[in-house]
């Protein structure tokens, strides 16, 4: 229980150990996949933070560790894709080849209109679905309205979760500015499309009826006259029957859409917030871990994206900068060509380094070449440029990931070092699910 | 100088940022800029930290010189009541309208609508004039909706073909596809130096085109400073390590043997400079492909601390110095 003395004395060395606020837990994926009563595991978070990377290499971790897995994603890169081997991803489930182990990985891209037509399909008969997909309300809501992906991102889900096919599904969530939109967006075309306003709209007739609502009907036919003005009677009438036919076959959307999202409240079903290190991601990963207590939605932990390291994290900006300095100082005055001027060092720190540049003055004396030397240290200067470049950027990503570890001790987080290039194969993949499930080491 | 500036760009290349510095560029020395948001999110009241904006204009900054920039959030309900009490005189009827959800159905059925009523507000005040017949903005700047759906936004016309064929919405559409299709107009992307980004710039670039649509220039936002050149991640590949180790001793360092201080750092240093040049390269790829699309090429520097106020204004200073206003 004693703090081990050599661990203590390894921490006074590294002041960068001192200043981390560390998690209070450390995310493990790996028995979050292998346990079988993981059914779904959703990857959600702000677009463009390596959300579709994530699930895909989530997937195929879960499938090499033996169980049969099928990943939805939403809108893969080409180069994603052709990681998995499948040069275009479509509706239909594809087996990846080339997985190691006895499991299984199958991937698919949600293709929002095709998904709503088999929904239209499968609940109508043939003569009636023909006409809903004909109608043109039908096809333009089914080909890109507010919503529509989410709804059928949703709806696909569900659909995967039904056949039982799958011991894991892996969801990736449609690319939007907001987290949340993948939970709200669904309810609000669904209760959009079921609303009192597109019933009256569409059955005012059944009103007549009723005494009580001549007021509104005199509101209605001013409404529909305007309505009518600005969109035309044809869209109006387009509504009207594609509300009736849809009403007829498929029971309402709002009904539809609340029995998806209960799916992603039942036991089985984790989330996984993905963010970079940057600012707004985190904070749009705040909220949604909010939101995600707030609906009883079990929140597995914070997957980190593209953190930064340093192999040479002992050497601070502020020393590498000093010494970059020192390389490039004393040559200015001979070097001919300016490009030592080029790198603005306009400052220099006086006295600080005074015995820096004594042992700079006798190495220059030192024999060799001249000009190769000089082109070494001008490399070696741009070496530590770049090294405190990179620790500033450490420290910038340490403060914001600390801030939300603050607001949110509870979450379990996950680093996944920053690469330099894209995913090309499987090979990239496996290596990206391996740095999720091991974390990343300290920079020290 | 097109009068309409219209910024567009992929999800997270900084568009709202870029719309934000070029209104403040154009409005220095004494000009007049607006700054339009159509999306709704915010994005400007943030960027010049201030609150929320309302349907109104307001100004929001003074540029140097004596300029000053205004900015208008649209919102499509409200502009949908403007247009339904300019041409229809409903009186209460139309808040009796947005009370039953007329106006946001009206919107929501039909995205065109929506769209006609943005631009429409934007042309609206491109060419307003004051009493004495002069333009009361210099400049109008749009932060308009991503790369992905600028075409379908902007070419008005074909979204409100399936609308009605007469009446007010229709001359809207006409009116404002006369502004946008003009030189008056000019359309910008905003992109990063990364694969996914260029590949959908030269994209829409494309179906810009293809609309005929006027396209003005590609932004490179967030250009990371260059630390070593060509030349240098040359010497990298063939560099003796014990070299470089000395060269770090001079600076003060420690020490160059082997498991000295110096010596212990060469390795991390120069696993750095691989990680930058191959993302050096894939820069350049990606510059060789923004270079083919025969476009002028603007690129502003990545601003280590995040962009605040004054990292707007220097965005400004940048765009001005590279002849965008």
């Amino acid at each position: 229980m004693s703090p081990d003395p050599a661990e203590a004395s390894e921490t006074a060395e590294g002041p960068e150990k001192g200043r981390r606020l560390s998690p209070a837990r450390v995310l493990d994926v790996d028995p979050l996949l292998d346990d079988p009563k993981t059914r779904i595991v959703v990857c959600c978070g702000a677009g463009g933070v390596g959300k579709t990377t994530t699930a895909a290499a989530l997937g195929l971790r879960a499938a090499e560790r033996g169980r049969k897995v099928v990943v939805l994603t939403i809108d893969p890169a080409k180069r994603l894709a052709q990681s998995m081997g499948i040069d275009s991803l479509d509706n239909v489930p594809r087996r990846v080849k080339g997985t190691e182990g006895d499991g299984e990985l199958h991937a698919m891209m949600l293709d929002m209109k095709r998904t709503f037509d088999e929904v239209v399909e499968a609940h109508a008969d043939p003569e009636r679905a023909a006409a809903i997909l004909a109608n043109p309300f039908y096809q333009s809501l089914s080909a890109g309205f507010a919503g529509t992906q989410e709804y059928m991102a949703m709806e696909k889900l569900g659909q995967l979760r039904a056949r039982d096919e799958w011991d894991l599904i892996v969801v990736d969530t449609p690319p939007s500015r907001s987290a949340l939109d993948f939970l709200d967006a669904p309810k609000r075309l669904g209760s959009f499309l079921d609303g009192r306003l597109i019933r009256l709209l569409t059955a005012p007739a059944k009103l007549g009826g009723r005494a009580g609502m001549a007021f509104l009907n005199v509101g209605m036919s001013m409404m529909t006259g305007t309505l009518g003005k600005l969109l035309g009677g044809q869209l109006l009438k387009d509504v009207q029957t594609f509300v009736a036919a849809m009403d007829t076959t498929f029971g309402g959307f709002r009904t539809r859409a609340d029995a998806t999202y209960k799916l992603l409240q039942a036991p089985g079903t984790a989330f996984l917030v993905v963010a970079a290190p940057e600012r707004d991601a985190l904070r749009e990963a705040a909220y949604f871990v909010e939101r995600l207590a707030a609906e009883d939605m079990p929140l597995m932990g914070l997957v980190l994206n593209r953190v930064h390291g340093s192999g040479a994290g002992r050497l601070s900006a502020e020393r590498a900068l000093a010494a970059a300095e020192n390389l490039e100082e004393p040559r200015i005055v001979d070097q001919g060509n300016g490009k030592a001027g080029l790198r603005n060092s306009p400052d220099t720190y006086g006295s600080s380094q005074s015995p820096a540049s004594e042992t700079a003055a006798i190495a220059s004396e030192e024999g060799s070449p001249a000009d190769t030397e000089r082109s070494v240290d001008r490399l070696t200067a741009g070496l530590l440029r770049l090294h405190a470049d990179r620790m500033q950027l450490l420290s910038r990503e340490q403060r914001t990931r600390d801030r939300f570890t603050a607001r949110h001790p509870e979450v379990a987080v996950v680093e996944v070092p920053a690469l330099p290039g894209d995913v090309h194969d499987l090979a990239g993949l496996r290596d990206i699910g391996e740095r999720l499930a091991t974390g990343r080491p300290d920079p020290t | 100088m097109s009068r309409l500036q219209v910024v567009s760009g992929k999800g997270g290349t900084g568009k709202t940022t870029v719309a934000a510095a070029l209104a403040l560029a154009l409005a220095t020395e004494g000009k007049r800029t607006l700054l339009v948001e159509v999306e709704g999110r915010q994005g400007i009241a943030q960027l010049f930290e201030t609150e929320a904006l309302p349907y109104e204009e307001r100004k929001i900054a003074v540029a140097p010189g004596g300029g000053e920039v205004f900015a208008l959030a649209i919102d499509p309900e409200l502009a949908l009541l403007d247009y339904l009490q300019m041409f229809y005189k409903l009186g209460g009827a139309g808040r009796a309208l947005k009370k039953l959800g007329a106006i946001d159905f009206a919107t929501t059925i039909a995205p065109g609508l929506r769209d006609v009523l943005l631009t429409g507000k934007a042309c609206e005040a491109v060419r307003r004039k004051d009493r004495s017949g002069r333009f009361v903005y210099d400049y109008v700047v749009m932060d308009a909706p991503p790369t992905g759906r600028i075409t379908r936004f902007l070419n008005v016309n074909d979204e409100v073909a399936g609308l009605a064929k007469i009446g007010p919405i229709h001359n809207q559409a006409q009116a404002v596809m006369r502004v946008l299709k003009s030189p008056e107009t000019s359309v910008h992307l905003v992109t990063l130096l990364e694969e996914m980004p260029v590949q959908e710039t030269a994209d829409g670039i494309a179906e810009l085109r293809a609309a005929r649509l006027p396209v003005g220039r590609v932004i490179v936002n967030m250009v990371r400073p260059e630390v070593l050149d060509a030349a240098d991640l040359e010497l990298v590949r063939t560099v003796e390590r014990s070299s470089v180790a000395q060269a770090l001793s001079a600076a003060g360092l420690g020490g160059a043997r082997r498991g000295g201080n110096a010596e212990k750092l060469v390795d991390p240093l120069l696993e750095q400079a691989a990680e930058y040049a191959e993302r050096y390269t894939l820069e350049q790829e990606q510059r060789a492909v923004l270079g083919e699309l025969g476009l002028p090429l603007h690129e502003l520097p990545l601003l280590a601390e995040g962009i605040d106020l004054a990292g707007l204004y220097e965005l400004a200073t940048e765009l001005r110095k590279q002849g965008l206003s």
